[in-house]
């Protein structure tokens, strides 16, 4: 009988057991099941919340269709819709002219909700959020502005007193569309800024520490006093961190909220060119947070596989349709109504094989 | 001076105890049966780590079918088969692996399997664990054959049996108990990884159906509601790591049985 | 049953194995080719791993050259890259966990294994090796949450009331910064090390112990001679736990700042290799950014390589001095 060595025994029973749990693997658990469309999705972690919602919804509804979305940054999303490791991308930045030329086919960008870059920070002794105007933020971001009680910060904020303390400021050390949306709201309003340090997914920090993802940025500012950081809305609010008011354009102190956010977005409609690429901070309008940003799902616009094409764009029509009232309950700010007629008519220019998958 | 060695020990299992009780605390209130076998809803809606749970079981016996027999025997070759520059060679090749980063790995396997497939795998992610895995499985082999004194292979040899037999009958047998450190040391490494299975297994909301689509891991659905502005997802980020904590405890466990000496 | 007997087992091939095996048995044969099949598929995996990483980061060795290696500024947007802060992060970062780590490890090592009797040494080495399981994301939480502050309120400011005197201790306490990378790492690798060591004495013959307690060495002098002993053994299991410190990427990116400088400091933030490609590898577009970054890992691995020379040479130089490794049975 059994004259091999213990070692090898052992191993024929290990070997024996991994195929047990590989067959599990291969049979058991029910979903995707035979027949069923299979959609896979990557990219911004921002939406990742609202998208979940999304797919979880829209499968209730169709549950012989099962997409799957993972959070792996916008980038990430990017790349693999590249390489077409997956049927769509999100991104929070849309792309720029070169970056599209090296898809193997149109991209169409189609945006699905809008969100707030806030400034939050950690000071004791307020009763009420502060208050900056562009150009202090910016000159913090400088290293310009080294306390928490100079003038020009003061001066956005009279009747307050203010510590004597060194501002500790944070931001993100990882690339990210939110330091994109930061940095491009920056470059805008300070041209030293722009000149200085740019805009992009991970710009060269004149001053302060990185935190790891937004949840690194809010997790700093909540622990460390005298800080400042930038994080997306969602984040301020469900950690229940103080968020400042930013002067807009129109000069008027605005506090960041969904409505905030819509009405940046409403205010540059008319400028928004009809393939929807566009960055909406610094809006006009009295009403509008100046720090706003949509964010994109990106497919291709030639569809190779007519199921799977047609599976996606009537998601892609539930969502900037019956998908915006859970945008709302998330704390994402819904399409203002003129841009979702401009992404019906970019969801439509879908085609597999020359025909439109949706008319 | 023993009071100095005692004091280390203490520190470090005060270290852990504070670390895993910190974790406990956290997360033991999302622990309970639905969490356990459910899969991931949205937030507000509860969930569970089920599909995770049995996605990292499934990663964990692809690396492991796959790094422990080819670690064990690159450390067999080390200690008893090769000799000179080459096997010199080997060894410092295996000793660099050791050092690179996870994420790298990750990209690598990328590069080589999941881009020629155009899709994400849990078998991608499989291989890449075990290339983490090998290197550290190989080393302790090594050092833990080389251990067994020279009179167990004198007195095999001299008794006839071939090489192969002495290897693994005698030899490994002999270092067994080593061997499984290193085993449950990369196993325990492995399954704490998250960065290569980002670009390899990348992740999924389902239940697995098959080895050639993404599939969920414990430390990737960690990660994702660790990095989340939800407690409630924190709160389950915890609770899967006491999970994890569980599962690798489990493991260690039973090998250290199996392998106990028994004489 | 006997390792020599041969039940059942039989090979009937007559004519090559002599030809392949040295004992001229062909199970032998097999297995001696198996085994130079696995180490050079190892082999094969190293290179083409690095051959991989270094036709990826040509575009980047040909436009910043030997300059990359000492440059010290790191501006994606502008296409400035420079590799210097990267390498002082990971091998200081590297350095503190060492530090902090193996005195610990030998101790713990030394303690179970000489000290405590066995109902105390098993369950509390399963403990130790416990810490090893922890995924490296929640140590980098952990980090954030709880390390960070009690560094902040507690250790820096006596550390910089005692010490401040020299640079490593001065500077603002945030308790984010090198220190706590350090600190995490050393936390993380001491599992590894303690575990390995742990085996290795525990191999030592018993008859050396005994030798030395019988020519009137003191406890601890027995303990130095097993210690040195096990020296490869040991340096073994420090090149383990070196490995994980240079490529731990999670934990240490939570805690360690990520700011490209480089500053006496400890107290500073500062940035890994492992990190910045961590942090800025999915996200990098442009072909530029993308191969500076993996020229940072191909400097990693140089890197390994060196230390790992290093590492070697100096237990060559032990073991010579002490007349080799006593495996006498």
């Amino acid at each position: 009988m059994c004259a091999l060595p213990r070692s090898v025994r052992v191993v024929a029973w290990f070997t024996a057991l991994v195929m047990l749990v590989g067959s599990l693997a291969c049979n058991g658990g029910g979903t995707g099941p035979n027949g069923s469309t299979k959609l896979q999705g990557a990219g911004a972690s921002f939406p990742n919340p609202v998208y979940q919602k999304w797919l979880s919804e829209y499968g209730n509804i169709h549950p012989n269709i099962s997409i799957d979305y993972q959070s792996v940054g916008s980038g990430g999303g990017i790349k693999q819709l590249k390489e077409q490791t997956v049927d769509f991308g999100a991104s929070d930045a849309p792309l720029k002219d070169e970056d599209m030329k090296s898809f193997s086919g149109e991209v169409v960008h189609i945006p699905t909700v809008l969100g707030a870059v806030v400034m939050t920070y950690n000071l004791a002794g307020l009763n009420n959020p502060l208050r900056f105007s562009p150009d202090v933020i910016a000159d913090v971001y400088l290293g310009k502005i080294k306390k928490w009680n100079d003038a020009r910060i003061a001066a956005d904020n009279p009747g307050v007193t203010l510590p004597a303390n060194d501002i500790v400021v944070v931001h993100r050390s990882d690339s990210s569309g939110t330091s994109a949306v930061f940095t491009d709201f920056l470059a805008k309003i300070s041209g030293e800024w722009k000149e200085k340090v740019g805009v992009g997914v991970s710009p060269s920090w004149p001053v302060g520490i990185g935190g790891k993802g937004n949840e690194g940025v809010t997790g700093q500012v909540k622990n460390t006093p005298n800080t400042i950081g930038y994080v997306e809305l969602v984040y301020a609010v469900q950690n229940k961190l103080p968020v400042a008011q930013v002067k807009n354009q129109t000069g008027s102190y605005v506090q960041p909220s969904i409505d905030a956010v819509t009405a940046a977005a409403a205010a540059f409609v008319a400028s928004t060119p009809d393939d929807l690429r566009v960055s909406i901070t610094n809006a006009p309008g009295a009403q509008s947070y100046p720090i706003s940003s949509y964010t994109y799902i990106l497919v291709y616009k030639d569809q190779k596989d007519a199921a799977k094409g047609k599976a996606l764009v009537d998601f892609l029509w539930w969502g900037i349709h019956d998908g915006e009232k859970f945008a709302k309950e998330l704390q994402y700010a819904p399409l203002p109504a003129e841009i979702v007629q401009k992404a019906e008519v970019k969801i439509k220019s879908v085609t597999h094989g020359g025909t439109a998958l949706r008319s | 001076m023993t009071a100095l060695t005692a004091l280390c020990t203490l520190l470090a299992v005060g270290a852990l105890l504070i670390i895993l009780s910190y974790i406990a605390w956290q997360g033991i209130g999302s622990l309970n049966l639905q969490f356990l076998i459910d899969r991931p809803r949205p937030v507000g809606e509860g969930g569970g780590i089920g599909n995770a749970i049995l996605g990292s079981l499934v990663l964990l016996a692809i690396s492991s079918v796959i790094g422990l027999p080819l670690g064990i025997s690159v450390g067999v070759y080390l200690s008893e088969v090769g000799t000179g520059r080459f096997a010199g060679a080997v060894r410092f090749m295996v000793d660099t692996l050791t050092g690179i980063p996870s994420i790298v790995t990750g990209v690598f396997v990328y590069a080589v399997l999941v881009l020629p497939m155009k899709h994400f795998s849990a078998f991608a992610g499989g291989v890449a664990l075990a290339l983490i895995m090998i290197p550290i499985v190989a080393r302790t082999t090594e050092e833990m054959l080389k251990l067994v004194p020279h009179s167990l292979r004198e007195g095999a040899l001299a008794l006839g049996a071939p090489q192969w037999r002495v290897t693994l009958g005698v030899i490994i047998p002999a270092a067994a108990p080593g061997i499984a450190t290193g085993a449950m040391l990369a196993i325990a490494r492995i399954s704490g990884e998250t960065a290569p299975l980002l670009f390899t297994a990348f992740g999924s909301r389902f239940f697995p159906s098959s080895l050639n689509e993404p599939i969920a891991s414990l430390t990737v659905q960690i990660y994702n509601y660790a990095i989340s502005p939800y407690d409630e997802w924190h709160a389950q980020a915890w609770a899967a790591t006491l999970v994890l904590m569980v599962l690798v405890l489990g493991i260690n466990i039973s090998v250290r049985f199996v392998t106990r000496k028994r004489f | 049953m006997s390792a020599v007997e041969h039940n059942g087992l039989r090979f009937g091939f007559s004519n090559w194995r002599r030809v392949l095996s040295p004992t001229g048995n062909t199970g032998d044969a097999i297995f001696r080719i198996a085994m130079l099949l696995v180490a050079l598929l190892m082999v094969a995996i190293v290179v083409a791993m690095v051959w991989a990483l270094a036709t990826d980061a040509l575009m980047s060795i040909r436009q910043f050259g030997f300059g990359f290696l000492i440059a010290r500024k790191w501006d994606p947007i502008k296409g400035d890259f420079g590799a210097l802060p990267f390498v002082y992060g990971t091998v200081m970062s590297s350095v503190i966990a060492l530090a902090i780590s193996i005195p610990f490890s030998l101790g713990i090592a030394i303690f179970l294994v000489e000290q405590a009797p066995p109902y105390i040494a098993r369950p509390v080495g399963f403990l130790v090796e416990l810490l090893a399981a922890i995924p490296s994301v929640v140590y980098g939480l952990w980090g954030i949450f709880v390390l960070a502050p009690v560094l902040r309120e507690h250790v820096q400011p006596i550390l910089q009331t005692a010490f401040g005197w020299l640079p490593l201790f001065q500077g603002s306490m945030t308790g984010i910064g090198l220190l706590t990378g350090g600190i995490i790492l050393a936390i993380m690798v001491t599992p590894i090390i303690s575990a390995v060591v742990r085996d290795v004495l525990a191999a030592v013959p018993g008859s050396q112990r005994e030798a030395a307690l019988a020519l009137g060495a003191t406890k601890w002098e027995m303990i130095r001679v097993v210690l040195v002993n096990g020296a490869p053994g040991i340096a073994g299991a420090i090149i383990l736990g070196l490995g994980r410190a240079l490529g731990e990427t999670m934990a240490v990116t939570m805690v360690i700042g990520n700011r490209a400088q480089i500053s006496p400091s400890l107290f500073d933030p500062a940035y890994t290799i492992a990190s910045a490609i961590a942090n800025e590898f999915t996200e990098a577009t442009g072909d530029l950014y993308v191969s500076a970054l993996v020229e940072l890992g191909l400097i990693l691995f140089l890197v390994t390589f060196i230390v790992n020379g290093i590492a070697r040479l100096l237990v060559w130089n032990v073991t010579r001095k002490t007349g080799g490794v006593g495996r006498a049975a």
